[in-house]
């Protein structure tokens, strides 16, 4: 009986903490959504309300239409073409790579897999410089390349060993049947593998979407035409022009740039807990 | 002499399909190879090639030696700033935050009804933590008179001016990668999981209290991951960018100029391409160098099972 009744109690704190400490983690994030339908009289009145007198849609439209010539319509477009070519590039690759080291047999596969994952700890700033020089060489400058390329190229450590964990996963006598069947060595990855990876795909997907969509400093390097600009760079720009005077366009800006990834989030969270918790990376 | 014949061709027919094995093994990983010769391989030796000239890709390069690196140590006082900043950014963020992780994967050890949701919204910052977004609500909400100073004034502290102050602007910084303790949280969870039961049964057996537990039981246990965590979470603090950029613009007065911020002032907004390349050499021995300490300090700490 007293041991029932301290584990209520333990339970009681469990459920107090856990609960105030949520509001403290979700608290910015509620700020910038209620902010957004303020007056920026209203926010400057009271920085820490979160619930607006009246609703005002205004900021949206007002924020939407950007600033100088520009509006955010080009930066979401800009966005979304080049989100969407990485997160094809990066499902192909990373999948097709993984499926070698998974599941062949060549020379050096265990000096290149250290290769593989001994990028995992190189600073990006290694490579930022060279590789700038070399697409301003090729007048990649100002294009969408730069981006989107590279996502074809492997898709990076993360992705590929992500998948590799998950193909160690099926049993090899499929690959074996198929192969008896008369099926290519791509054949087994086209018809086999490919479409039995697909739970792990749709975290590969939803990773890749989020940082691509999140990336601000290949946009910001590569991408000096405004017409070019992503969500993240007009949304620097935006902050730049208008600090201090115009917060509620400002805030509503952010709440829409976010929107898409706290969507994704919330549909998609179990792939990605299991990601984070099975390659044990990012 | 059939025997011998027969053999070699054995041998050669095994070569043969070794050979194609490995031709469609690499054709099969060549967008990875492409990849690695051409984005990191190659940048890297062009990096290090750079770091010994003058370029600034409006002239062609000229070699100057070990002058960039001569400079960058002793003559650049800013450098010696980013560096400190970075340093002391890195060591306190990483550790508080790696606790922090790990004393909240600790609370969701044991089942509970809503434990899915309570981890589903702890990771949510760690989601879009690095976003511009999230650097706009954040210098709004450190803002003179914005929500934090707010909160401060109910409880009747005085007003901070978190933007306009080297250490206070560290110190939001420091806060905004706190926040995102989400990952590690998982992934400690996620080993604690994987814990038998046993071992507790056992230590309660012998009359260890939750604490002996802890500490000789679950720390231990979990301290490859610690590591793990630990060496990742450093070279990715060392390389942090978007939140010192846009929220304190490496200010005020430098107190915010992290090395990766520093950098890219120096490559592309004064264009000294070579300096900059210089100076991702040194970040890449600083790295290597406390990469290489910590693995040292392993057989002291860390505790692999005996497997």
């Amino acid at each position: 009986m007293n041991e029932k009744k301290r584990n209520r109690i333990t339970n009681i704190i469990w459920y107090v903490f856990v609960i105030g400490f949520s509001f403290i983690m979700v608290y910015p994030i509620v700020w910038m959504i209620a902010s957004s339908f303020m007056t920026d009289g209203e926010i400057f009145a009271n920085p820490t309300n979160l619930i607006p007198e009246t609703i005002i849609w205004q900021n949206y439209p007002d924020g939407w239409a950007g600033f100088g010539r520009v509006g955010f319509d080009t930066f979401f477009k800009n966005s979304l073409i080049i989100t969407s070519i990485a997160v094809v590039g990066n499902t192909l690759s990373a999948s097709l790579v993984a499926y070698g080291f998974a599941r062949l047999n060549f020379k050096f596969k265990k000096v290149l897999f250290a290769c593989l994952m001994g990028t995992v700890m190189l600073p990006g700033q290694m490579t930022l410089i060279p590789q700038y020089i070399m697409f301003n060489s090729i007048g990649w400058v100002n294009t969408f390349y730069p981006l989107t390329v590279p996502a074809f190229l492997g898709g990076g450590p993360f992705f590929i060993f992500l998948l590799i964990q998950f193909i160690r996963g099926i049993p090899r006598e499929l690959d074996e049947a198929a192969i008896i069947d008369g099926c290519s060595t791509f054949g087994v990855y086209r018809r086999i593998i490919f479409p039995l990876m697909k739970p792990a795909l749709i975290t590969v997907c939803i990773f890749a979407f989020m940082w691509t969509w999140d990336d601000f400093l290949g946009p910001l390097i590569y991408l000096t035409n405004t017409n070019l600009h992503t969500v993240t760079l007009g949304l620097r720009n935006f902050m730049d022009a208008v600090s201090g005077t115009s917060w509620g366009p400002l805030l509503a800006m952010s709440t829409l740039s976010l929107a898409p990834q706290l969507i994704l989030y919330a549909f998609f969270q179990k792939h990605l807990v299991q990601g984070i918790a099975t390659t044990g990376l990012k | 002499m059939t025997d011998v014949k027969e053999l070699d061709d054995f041998r050669k027919q095994h070569r043969k399909k070794a050979l194609k094995e490995t031709l469609t093994g690499y054709a099969i990983i060549s967008p990875w190879l492409i990849g690695f010769f051409f984005l990191t391989v190659g940048p890297v030796l062009v990096s290090l090639y750079l770091s010994f000239t003058d370029y600034n890709i409006l002239s062609s390069p000229n070699w100057i030696g070990l002058e960039n690196y001569r400079n960058i140590l002793t003559n650049d006082t800013r450098f010696i700033q980013a560096l400190r900043v970075t340093l002391k950014f890195v060591f306190i963020s990483v550790p508080l935050r790696l606790s922090f992780a790990l004393l909240l994967a600790l609370l969701f050890k044991k089942e509970r009804k809503g434990n899915r949701i309570f981890t589903t919204i702890y990771y949510i910052p760690s989601v879009i933590g690095g976003s511009v977004a999230i650097s706009v609500v954040w210098r709004q909400l450190f803002n003179l008179n914005g929500a934090v100073n707010g909160f401060l004034e109910m409880i009747g502290l005085s007003p901070v001016s978190w933007l306009g102050n080297p250490n206070a602007a560290l110190s939001i910084l420091i806060l905004l990668s706190l926040w995102q303790f989400g990952s590690p949280m998982l992934i400690f969870l996620a080993g604690l999981r994987q814990i038998p039961q046993e071992f507790y049964e056992a230590a309660s057996v012998d009359g260890a209290n939750k604490f002996q537990q802890f500490f000789k039981i679950t720390l231990p246990i979990l301290t490859p991951i610690i590591f793990f965590n630990l060496v990742m979470q450093l070279i990715g603090g060392f390389m942090t960018f978007n939140q010192a950029f846009l929220i304190t613009k490496g200010g005020p007065l430098d107190g915010t100029l992290f090395y990766a911020v520093y950098l890219y002032e120096v490559a592309f907004e004064f264009l000294r391409m070579g300096y900059a390349a210089a100076m991702a050499w040194i970040l890449l021995v600083i790295i290597a160098i406390i990469t290489l300490i910590l693995f040292a300090t392993q057989k002291y700490w860390v505790h692999y099972g005996e497997e």
